[in-house]
């Protein structure tokens, strides 16, 4: 299937997840990144058992904050 | 790394952070990488959703929008920048613990002495944090 990760398109097997994604893709501290699929927010405790699907357009974004 | 920004965006990130007193002010910073230069080309005000003097956070909806303009745009995300109302331009071990992409520029607005706004950018690796060379062109 093909799916567009953030903003690329790219081939995966289908019945990938998104827990299976963030570690294809590499992604550092996953703990700390909000994913969206299609502009919806994936709750972070369901990666696991959130199944991409062929057109889908996921986007990863690292939690920014601080304080003085 | 050389930062370069705006003196128009400058003064935007100052007037912004000066309306949202007495919390801390955020957004997002994007532009382009040549070499080792960043420019900054756009300037991203988001809301932060603490609502705090003394922590911010960024709203992920509004980081998504800003995400897909710089696409759209054609511009890189190069960092955050953040307003400190009452302590100094440097990052609080709460913005070290709290910097995952060692590969953004953190900029930090100070505001302590309202009449003389201090703003300075930085590269945070753990606990390290590193002046980045910053020109107001």
């Amino acid at each position: 299937m093909k799916i567009t990760v953030a903003g690329v398109k790219k081939e995966y097997a289908d019945g990938l997840t998104v827990a299976q994604l963030i570690e294809a893709e590499n992604v550092e501290t996953p703990q700390y990144v909000t994913v969206s699929v299609n502009d919806e927010f994936v709750q972070s405790g369901t990666f696991e058992e959130t199944v991409l699907k062929d057109g889908d357009e996921v986007e990863f974004l690292y939690f920014m904050g601080g304080g003085q | 790394m050389i930062i370069k920004l705006k003196k128009e965006d400058f003064d935007k990130i100052v007037e912004h952070a000066e309306k949202e007193l007495p919390n801390e002010a955020c957004g997002l910073i994007a532009g382009k990488i040549e070499g080792e230069t960043k420019l900054v080309e756009k300037v991203y005000f988001l809301t932060n959703i603490d609502h705090s003097n003394e922590h911010f956070s960024l709203d992920p909806k509004e980081q998504f929008a800003a995400v897909k303009d710089m696409r759209a745009n054609g511009l890189v995300p190069l960092g955050n920048w953040h307003s400190h109302p009452e302590s100094p331009s440097r990052p609080s071990n709460e913005d070290k613990r709290l910097a995952y992409d060692s590969t953004a520029s953190y900029m930090i607005l100070s505001l302590m002495d309202i009449t003389a706004p201090v703003l300075n950018s930085f590269k945070i690796t753990g606990t390290n944090s590193e002046k980045e060379q910053l020109e107001i062109i």
